[in-house]
Order: C-alpha cells, then sequence, then structure tokens
C-alpha cells in the first residue's frame, strides 16, 4: 500500500525492538514474523469471516443459482445449463425493466447532477444563513425511503395531495400523478430528485471550498469579471468532482428499487418496474430464485460496465494530469 | 449586542452611555454601509432570491406531512382541502399512533439493528484496518485487493442468494438475520486503514519497546487519535441501517420483528384511508434522524466528503 505520509518508518525496517533483543538474527527473526503473521490473520478474521460469508460466498452462490431450477417453493430442480439465462434474454418483462431503470437513470440523474452543483455554486456565494441551506436541501437524504414515499404519495394524492390542490387554484386539474402512465415516471424522478440532492449538493460544496482562492484573486488582478472567472477557474476546477458525481449518481440510480416499489408498486402496468423490482417479483412473489440470480447477474454485468469505464476515464485523466 | 444596549444603559453613568451609544451608532452605520454595498450587487440578491424559493419549496412536503399530521382524520380526508388545519390543531393521529399499533414496537427494532451492526461494523472493520495498516503478514497485499474489488458488488443482487444462505443458516424472521449481512461494509475497512496510515507511527514503536501488546496499542493511542473518523463512520453506518429498507424487507415477515421502514410499508397498503395517521407515523419516523442531523450538522457534512463517497 502507498502511504502518503514520508515521515513514517519504512516498512521494511527492521522494528526497533527486534534489533534491540538481539541474538541469532535468522531464529528471532522467523519467530517473530510467524507471530506478526498470525496476528494479522487473526484481527482481519472477524471482518473476514462475515465478509467471506456474507458478501463473497452469495456472490459465488448466486451465479451457480442462475445455472439451477432452484425454486422458494422447495422442488429443488438442479442444474439446468443456460436454460435461466437463454430464457431472461427472451424474457420481455427483463428488457422493458432493463427500459425503464434505463430511462429513470438517465432522467434521474441529470438534474440531480446539474440542479446540485447549481445550488452549491450559488451557496458558495458566500450568503447568510449557510445552516439555513444545508439543512433544506441535505435534510431529506436523511429521511428512510418509506418516510419519503409517504410524504409524496400525500402530495400526489389525486383528490387531497398538495400538487393538484395548488393547481386547482389556477383551474388546472391536475392527473392521478403516479396511477397515469404518462406521468408516473417522471412523479417518482422528481421525488428521488427531492430525496437525494443533498448529496451531491455537499460533495460540489466541498469541492468548491477546495479551489484556491489565489486562482480567483490571479484572475481579477488580470482583469477577470465574474463570468470569466466563473468559466476559466470554478467549472474546469469542478470537472473531476462531475465526473466522481455523475458515476456514483448512475450507480445509485441503476440500482432503484424502494420509492418504486413503495409509490407505484412497478405500475402502472409495469411502466415503472426496474430491474431490481423484476427481480423480486420472479424471485420472492413468483418462487424462481434460481431464474432471478440469471437475472440478477445481467444486471450484476451492467453495473461492472458502469464501474470500469470510470476507471478508464479516471486513470486516463490522472495519466494526463 | 445592538438588542442588550437599551436595557443596560439607563443604570450606566451618563458618560459612559454615551459613548456606548456612540459605539453603538457607528458600528449601526458600518454594518449598515456593508450591507449597502452587498445590497448594490445584484448577483447576490438574485441568487439569495432563487435561494430563498428553492429552500422553501424544498421544505413544503415535510410541511405539508407536519400539517396534515395535526388534522383530525375527518379534515384530513375532506374536500376541499384545507391547508392549515381548519377545526384546530389536535395530537389526536400521534397519540393514536403511540398507544395502538406496533409503530413503538418498530422503533425498538429499528435503534436494536441499527446500534448492534453499528457496534460491531466499527469493532470489526477497526481490528481489520488496524491490521492492515500496521502488520507486515502473508496475504495482506492480496485482502486490501479483494476489499477494494468487492466494493464494485452491489449488495442488491445479492438478495436471492443471501436469502437462500439465511434459510439454511435458520437465520430468516430473526435479528441476527436482519443485523449479520449488513455489518459487512468494504468501503468502512479501507477508510480506516487510510485514515490509521496517516497517524504517525512513533508513539506505537515506544509503546512496543515498554512491551505493550498490539491490543493495548491499538485501544489506547490509535483508536482515540481516530475519533473524528470513528464518529463519521458510526454515524454513517447508523443511518444507513436505520434507513435500510430492501434487506429487513426480505429477510422478516413476523410483524413484530420488523424494522420502521419495513414495518410502516404494511400500514401503508394496510390502513391507507387514514391520513392524519400516516402523516404523524411519517413524521415519528423521521425524527430520531432529524435529532441527528441538528446534533452532529458539522460530523455529517464532513463525513460526506471522506465516508460518503465510499458509503453510497
Amino acid at each position: 500500500m502507498t502511504t502518503a505520509d514520508g515521515v513514517t518508518v519504512p516498512r521494511t525496517s527492521p522494528r526497533p525492538n527486534a534489533a534491540l533483543t538481539g541474538g541469532p538474527i535468522s531464529e528471532g527473526r522467523r519467530r517473530r514474523r510467524r507471530a506478526e503473521n498470525i496476528r494479522g490473520w487473526v484481527y482481519c478474521l472477524p471482518f473476514l469471516i462475515a465478509f467471506g460469508l456474507f458478501l463473497i460466498w452469495p456472490t459465488i452462490y448466486g451465479l451457480w443459482m442462475s445455472f439451477t431450477g432452484t425454486s422458494l417453493a422447495g422442488t429443488k430442480t438442479g442444474f439446468v445449463g443456460l436454460a435461466n439465462w437463454t430464457e431472461a434474454l427472451g424474457d420481455a418483462n427483463v428488457w422493458t425493466s432493463l427500459a425503464n431503470t434505463a430511462v429513470f437513470t438517465v432522467l434521474s440523474s441529470i438534474p440531480l447532477v446539474l440542479i446540485a452543483m447549481g445550488l452549491a455554486i450559488l451557496v458558495n456565494v458566500g450568503l447568510p444563513g449557510q445552516w439555513f441551506w444545508r439543512l433544506a436541501f441535505f435534510l431529506p437524504f436523511l429521511l428512510a425511503s418509506t418516510v419519503v414515499s409517504k410524504f409524496w404519495n400525500w402530495m400526489y394524492n389525486p383528490q387531497l395531495g398538495l400538487v393538484n390542490t395548488v393547481l386547482g387554484w389556477f383551474g388546472i386539474t391536475g392527473p392521478a400523478w403516479l396511477q397515469d402512465p404518462s406521468t408516473a415516471m417522471i412523479s417518482v424522478v422528481i421525488t428521488t430528485v427531492w430525496w437525494t440532492i443533498g448529496f451531491n449538493f455537499l460533495l460540489y460544496l466541498a469541492a468548491l471550498q477546495n479551489i484556491p482562492d489565489q486562482l480567483y484573486e490571479a484572475a481579477s488582478l488580470d482583469g477577470a469579471g465574474r463570468w470569466r472567472k466563473f468559466r476559466s477557474i470554478t467549472v474546469p476546477q469542478l470537472a473531476p468532482t462531475t465526473v466522481l458525481v455523475l458515476v456514483l449518481q448512475l450507480l445509485s440510480s441503476l440500482k432503484v428499487f424502494d420509492q418504486i416499489y413503495q409509490m407505484t408498486s412497478g405500475g402502472p402496468g409495469g411502466d415503472t418496474r426496474p430491474v431490481l423490482l423484476y427481480i423480486y417479483e420472479v424471485g420472492f412473489t413468483g418462487y424462481r430464485l434460481g431464474y432471478a440470480s440469471a437475472i440478477s447477474y445481467i444486471f450484476f454485468f451492467m453495473i461492472i460496465i458502469v464501474s470500469l469505464a470510470y476507471m478508464v476515464i479516471s486513470s486516463r485523466r490522472s495519466v494526463k494530469a | 449586542m445592538s438588542a442588550a444596549n437599551p436595557t443596560t444603559s439607563p443604570a450606566l453613568p451618563a458618560t459612559r452611555g454615551k459613548r456606548r451609544a456612540d459605539a453603538a451608532e457607528r458600528t449601526a452605520a458600518t454594518t449598515a454601509a456593508g450591507r449597502r454595498r452587498r445590497r448594490t450587487d445584484p448577483a447576490r440578491v438574485v441568487a439569495f432570491v432563487i435561494l430563498l424559493v428553492l429552500a422553501l419549496a424544498w421544505l413544503v412536503p415535510v410541511l405539508w406531512a407536519a400539517l396534515t399530521s395535526f388534522k383530525t382524520e375527518a379534515e384530513a380526508a375532506a374536500l376541499p382541502v384545507t391547508i392549515v388545519p381548519e377545526s384546530g390543531f389536535t395530537l389526536d393521529a400521534y397519540i393514536t399512533t403511540l398507544t395502538s399499533g406496533q409503530v413503538p414496537r418498530w422503533a425498538w427494532n429499528s435503534l436494536l439493528t441499527s446500534t448492534a451492526i453499528t457496534f460491531i461494523t466499527v469493532v470489526i472493520s477497526a481490528l481489520a484496518g488496524y491490521a492492515l495498516s500496521r502488520m507486515e503478514f502473508v496475504g495482506r497485499k492480496a485482502i486490501v485487493a479483494l476489499i477494494l474489488a468487492s466494493i464494485m458488488i452491489p449488495g442488491q443482487i445479492l438478495i436471492v442468494p443471501l436469502f437462500q444462505l439465511m434459510l439454511g443458516l435458520n437465520l430468516v424472521d430473526t435479528y441476527w438475520g436482519i443485523i449479520l449481512p449488513q455489518v459487512v461494509a468494504a468501503p468502512m475497512v479501507f477508510i480506516l486503514m487510510k485514515f490509521f496510515d496517516q497517524i504517525p507511527r512513533e508513539l506505537e514503536e515506544a509503546a512496543l519497546m515498554d512491551g505493550a501488546s498490539r491490543l493495548r496499542i491499538l485501544w489506547s493511542i490509535v483508536l482515540p487519535l481516530s475519533r473524528p473518523i470513528l464518529g463519521a463512520v458510526s454515524i454513517f453506518v447508523f443511518i444507513g441501517a436505520w434507513n435500510n429498507f430492501l434487506w429487513p424487507f426480505i429477510v422478516v415477515n413476523d410483524a413484530d420483528l420488523m424494522t420502521l421502514p419495513t414495518g410502516l410499508q404494511t400500514v401503508i397498503s394496510a390502513y391507507g384511508i387514514q391520513y392524519a395517521q400516516n402523516m404523524a407515523q411519517a413524521m415519528l419516523a423521521a425524527l430520531p434522524l432529524i435529532i441527528v442531523f441538528l446534533f452532529f450538522q458539522r460530523q455529517i457534512i464532513k463525513g460526506i466528503s471522506t465516508t460518503g463517497i465510499a458509503g453510497t
């Protein structure tokens, strides 16, 4: 591991106490090294057991399950080869739920990155009441999905909700937001933006505060105006943060489940059903765990592709820098 | 400052009072000048107005829920919709929620499981993080690589095999079934390891020469120096566990063992018509985290830029 601190003793240097005890170097050192080996593993063991049992093993076992006909109902059909995989690729519900996931991801990620950046830039102007801005925009992020869904189901209630009540003041009859196929997805997206923007907002705020003041001072001396400073200093300085925020946002949007399950149950007619919800339905209400595993893995590959794309981009960036 | 002046000055000798008044006038003048200068900056005014409108808009859903929770059930379900409770503010919905139904029970389950998850996660992650930072042992690099690679695995895709595993271990519908899979936090091990890496080793070397054990050094030297990061990690793990929906939803069916998020979800589907109670429950479920935020605002905001990134 590369340690940033240059002051500390290099790992490979003999420990002072090893040097002090003296004796035949080889034997003492070997014994000490063996003790250190055992101690290292003992310290890691509690974590490694949990890690192996609840993360690594399910990852491998899930892959195996995708080649079996395992059912929650107890009927254990064994190895079925690629049957689940070929069925998944021909299952229209898999494709529509993947498409819904993609639509949700695009619709939610764009405002979640751009609005968060805009809010952070506005707050960073140095207005009074910093704590209030942070409270207002970040607080929803701390709420449980169930609480958020309750709030917004009530906002969107066709007759009694605030949204249609306010529209009614202007003589507009609002739709049944969550039940209407043309508004269900956008309604869930609006809720998601409201709920999670605080996280990106804080990341941008931290990035803005890390931009050295000297850059702006130097630009001022050169007679640069506010817009010019924004374009030539703020925007490029925020670029690495934007890449990071965007990737984190894509990854978390792809994993959407809670609020959609709680607000629309994937409806109307499967129009908002994301892939995780379909996996849940196939596995836990349809009892087909093997088939659900195969779909999980197709989804997993999509996640890996996004992660790898980020690693390639960020490594190329660091090579350039 | 200025508010205290009028009450104190009459008791003071005239000259002092006058000087004080002068000083007050002067500061008032300078701040007014400062304010005037700020006011002439149109960009700041525009920024302020935009932010104010957005911030208020952001608070609307919470305020609307709060107002509804103080209405009577009849008013909450009546047309035309009232904004402020017309029949007066009532705590009926809160009283019903807390005295009948299972919300207190679910809150207890949430507190119990979230505390256990936080405690176990911090202990096992700190032990592993310390070993990976300070000890030279065979396989160390492989473990670090494995932990880093595992961050890419989304926990959500593991629900199916994990549920099978829990069936095999007889942990479905138990507290341990909720807790155990949530104590694996690879990013936290990595964050703690990086933090320990930055603590100078000289202190530990001295203690080692005095014959202190590794565990003693970790407990009385390293951990006290790591308080900020331990606090940040704890807060994040706790919030994540408190709010987790998918896993408790999968592993628990018994209504007595549900956590707040999963329990409240069953109420939505069962008694969706009790609007005031519904909102009272949501407000009660939100309250603990709002309090946590008000107390730990600085740590949470600081933590976002360090641990939060890896926590998602």
